[in-house]
């Protein structure tokens, strides 16, 4: 349904416009979220609305490791509880709630926001690495690990990377590679199995 | 009205962007298609079956279908994956390099059969440890060919008599070489250099240039007269350029 051909109130058409912006959202469920707005108190498209500038307004990349923050260091580079020695290398702040979510790592964080990628226009110089390497050539650093994603933008990242920090004499790892929990092996291609047998652990 | 239709091809990925929650639109030059813009879905969540096999630089088997704007890839597999190339960062910059040179000369659903295979010897010869350098020279002139640009190094442009072994100049816009007696402002290109262009862009295969020794410096000159000739027709720079210029000063630097 085009709606400019539709009479609907210009607000009401202007709202479905703008949320058909966002990820995810279609036409349907534009026009669906806007007639549920419509029927809300007001207090909470207030809420709605404040909780979506402050987003924007109050929040900013942390000094240190371009997380998101509300202040000049985000919570994790400001928490006495995190190992400073440790720095994981993630291509989104997004990926930091994926490893934060685990509870297993207890480290510090850097975000590149984005990957190399020549085809797609991004090169180093358009991501956070200068910052890295700075940092781990300012504090004591015992290990970096570069956590970007398992293909090859990610490797890539990895690689061009690692080859500024190898002269720092910093220990440099990468994320295990192989066969994704309740994958199956006859689906994985050659690749992913050749990483996964060389990469196989002892049991005993 | 649906006009459902499904169909084989075998393709190079160029690159891909994500698309949505975990969809990916994967851009794919195929032999008998030409560059077709594909999406392929779900292929960002990690247990993804086909997400290993459509990874940019790889040789694959696809199974498309028609879809209203974007022929969606319903099943993959890995004819190619280049495996030594993408090990090192310089083949993988040269691969990158490969792939953006034939997504900027080619137009969507335009088949180019003979640059299809041009493309898929150049990452076999990086796959198999061939000089970088030297590929992309011979791929760049294979593509000029392919695109029909291929440049004239024999004749001058202008008076049309056979180019003297001497030094000549080189014209981006003219798509040649120019004598000295008519060459005006252009590029000049020596001897040597012009030597090397007409040995790569004559050689039968591959194997013919992989004997070629030549020093850096000409080599260098090489480079750069068909980085000028390139940058003139597609009236920008190369990204994967700028990003191998990175990788030689970080080599050279230490």
């Amino acid at each position: 349904m085009d709606l400019r051909t539709v009479p609907v109130a210009e607000p009401v058409s202007r709202l479905i416009a703008e949320l058909e912006k966002l990820p995810g959202i279609g036409p349907k469920t534009a026009q669906r979220l806007t007639y549920y707005i419509l029927r809300q108190p007001e207090s909470e498209v207030r809420s709605l609305a404040q909780a979506l500038l402050d987003v924007k307004t109050r929040v900013r990349f942390c000094a240190e490791c371009f997380n998101i923050a509300e202040d000049d260091l985000c919570p994790i580079c400001r928490s006495p509880d995190r190992d400073r020695s440790v720095i994981c290398v993630m291509e989104e702040p997004l990926h930091v709630l994926a490893l934060e979510r685990t509870g297993r790592y207890r480290g510090l964080y850097h975000v590149l926001h984005g990957v190399i990628s020549p085809l797609n226009g991004i090169l180093p110089e358009n991501l956070k690495i200068a910052e890295l390497v700075e940092r781990v050539r300012r504090h004591r650093v015992r290990e970096v690990i570069l956590a970007t994603n398992p293909n090859l933008e990610g490797d890539t990242t990895a690689s061009y990377i690692y080859k500024l920090l190898a002269p720092l004499g910093v220990e440099v790892s990468r994320l295990a590679r192989g066969l994704p929990s309740g994958g199956e092996l006859d689906y994985a291609d050659e690749r992913t199995v050749v990483e996964a047998i060389e990469g196989r652990r002892r049991l005993n | 009205m649906a006009r459902f239709r499904v169909y084989h091809t075998e393709g190079v990925i160029l690159r891909r962007l994500d698309f949505g929650e975990a969809d990916r639109i994967v851009v794919v030059f195929t032999p008998g298609r030409g560059r077709v813009e594909t999406i392929a879905k779900g292929v960002r969540r990690i247990t993804s079956r086909r997400a290993g096999h459509l990874e940019p630089l790889t040789r694959a088997r696809l199974l498309l279908a028609q879809g209203r704007q974007l022929d969606v890839i319903t099943q993959a597999e890995a004819l190619d994956l280049f495996p030594n190339l993408r090990s090192d960062l310089v083949r993988t910059a040269a691969g990158f390099y490969l792939a953006e040179l034939v997504d900027r000369f080619t137009e969507p659903q335009q088949p180019n059969p003979g640059l299809y295979r041009h493309l898929v010897e150049g990452l076999k010869l990086l796959d198999l440890g061939q000089d970088p350098d030297l590929v992309r020279r011979y791929f760049e002139l294979r593509l000029l060919d392919a695109v029909g640009f291929r440049p004239e190094l024999f004749r001058c442009l202008e008076c049309g008599r056979e180019l003297k072994p001497t030094t000549n100049y080189f014209s981006p816009a003219g798509g040649g070489v120019r004598c000295p007696d008519c060459g005006g402002r252009n590029r000049p290109v020596s001897v040597g250099a012009l030597k090397v262009l007409r040995f790569i862009q004559s050689a039968p295969a591959y194997d013919r240039v992989a004997r070629l020794r030549v020093q850096p410096g000409l080599m260098r000159e090489v480079e750069l007269l068909l980085r000028d000739y390139l940058r003139f027709l597609l009236e920008r720079d190369l990204k994967s350029t700028a990003f191998l210029d990175g990788l030689r000063q970080l080599s050279a630097g230490g």
